[in-house]
């Protein structure tokens, strides 16, 4: 076993793991972070996406040791309190999700994408979620929400 | 899925990192971005008894010129490439490439030389890396030696590269010379390797084609440099007929396998055609037309 720290969702975390456990099963077994969702678990549908030291990152195909000293953030740190991020409000208000499987990953590299690029173009924002992979919406309503979100966040609506 | 059980290193230098590998063999393997490597950990394909993670020595990172070169530091990831101003300026091949590589969470984690030494022939880097002259900077606890990226395939998951050795680095000549690059590639979707894929890079003087380089992603058990394809450009107007030739030859250099791209007949067509379609770009950007 090996001793790491980090924080997650602002909070600071001290655990103990083997070295093989996956970022993803330590968030979701150890921690009880259930939002990011275990999909495919080879790296290729973007359920687990996380934020990782602000960058967007697959914790299927991460060590939880390689996080130690990390800053994680996960689709659970999105809300303030009881007000969503206008990221899922936009999400709600635009049908972004059917199933919501996909959602907290689409959510998590949605907010990383607005952060890199405040002003994106529809093509970049199909771009930026090429990573995350949805079987319910065609991807139309998750575009036009991260479309809206981008706009409200930038008209100052909202925080972040 | 949870890999085998494995002691877990994490070196702060290359001194260190070289040391771990000397020490532990072939039960080491170096953990840099880990998206080929964890998968295949994951389905116990590999099992290393000890993993060795580069990804804290931060001499390993980073884009340089130093004297004609281009210096890439080997954990510098796809999205470090993305960025680049550097690259962007004097070899956006591959920039362009790293928009084709897997999606914008892997390439926050790829690195390019995992790219590199992986020696999977669906990965993009070597056949670009071989096009472009490139050679690939190997250290071990024993010192270090510069092998030409047209030497170090040797065949699937086969490289130069010693059990005790670390790519460092990754040097490509500078391109002084107005030469004109295009990496074209054919995917099925986004993080899939390549159908078929084509690197080329192509020099005019006077109207004429004075050098050029045609290389080949994945349509063989390495990255295929086609010298056929490349003669058949230098000397000529790079008019069609030539383009034509050209192609025609890497189709012949190509040894693609069925899978579920395709058939052999289609991949190599594939081939041929991102052949044809680099080649004009390439020219385009020579200053030709």
């Amino acid at each position: 076993m090996t001793g790491i720290s980090l924080t997650i969702n602002g909070e600071t975390v001290e655990a103990e793991v083997e070295p093989r456990t996956l970022l993803i099963h330590f968030l979701r077994e150890s921690q009880n972070i259930i939002g990011p969702h275990i999909g495919c678990e080879t790296s290729h549908c973007g359920a687990c996406t996380v934020d990782l030291d602000g960058k967007s990152v697959k914790a299927c195909t991460i060590f939880a040791v390689q996080a130690d000293g990390a800053d994680v953030l996960t689709v659970e740190g999105l809300a303030e309190g009881a007000e969503l991020h206008p990221l899922q409000q936009a999400f709600t208000d635009n049908h972004g999700l059917q199933c919501g499987y996909c959602t907290p990953g689409m959510l998590t590299r949605a907010y990383r994408l607005l952060l890199e690029n405040p002003d994106p173009t529809d093509e970049e924002i199909r771009m930026g979620i090429a990573g995350n992979i949805c079987r319910c919406t065609g991807y139309q309503s998750i575009v036009k929400a991260i479309r809206e979100a981008a706009d409200k966040i930038n008209a100052g609506e909202g925080a972040d | 899925m949870t890999p085998g059980s494995f002691e877990y290193h994490r070196p702060q230098s290359v001194d260190e990192a070289v040391a771990l590998l000397g020490q532990y063999g072939d039960e080491g393997k170096v953990l840099a971005g880990g998206h080929s490597l964890v998968p295949m950990m994951k389905l116990r394909l590999a099992a290393p008894s000890h993993l060795i993670d580069i990804n804290g020595i931060d001499d390993l990172k980073g884009i340089a010129e130093d004297g004609g070169e281009i210096v890439i530091g080997a954990g510098t990831t796809q999205a470090e490439v993305l960025a680049s101003d550097l690259l962007a300026e004097s070899c956006p091949i591959l920039p362009e490439a790293a928009a084709l590589i897997a999606d914008p969470q892997v390439r926050n984690c790829g690195t390019v030389g995992g790219n590199c030494a992986n020696g999977d022939p669906g990965n993009d880097y070597p056949a670009i890396m071989i096009a472009l002259g490139a050679s690939y900077t190997l250290r071990s606890a024993d010192g270090e030696r510069q092998v030409v990226a047209a030497d170090f395939y040797e065949g699937v998951y086969a490289t130069a590269i010693e059990d005790n050795e670390l790519m460092i680095a990754v040097r490509i000549p500078t391109h002084a010379d107005g030469a004109g690059m295009s990496y074209r590639k054919i995917k099925r979707k986004v993080g899939d390797y390549a159908i078929a894929a084509a690197a080329v890079t192509l020099s005019m003087d006077g109207g004429k084609c004075a050098s050029a380089t045609v290389a080949l992603t994945n349509v063989a058990d390495t990255a295929v440099l086609s010298a056929a394809a490349a003669d058949a450009l230098v000397g000529s107007a790079v008019d069609d007929k030539a383009i034509d030739a050209a192609a025609e030859k890497a189709m012949a250099d190509s040894d693609p396998a069925e899978d579920l791209r395709g058939p052999v007949e289609y991949r190599r067509a594939m081939a041929g055609e991102m052949t044809r379609r680099a080649i004009r770009e390439a020219l385009a950007r020579a200053g030709g037309s």
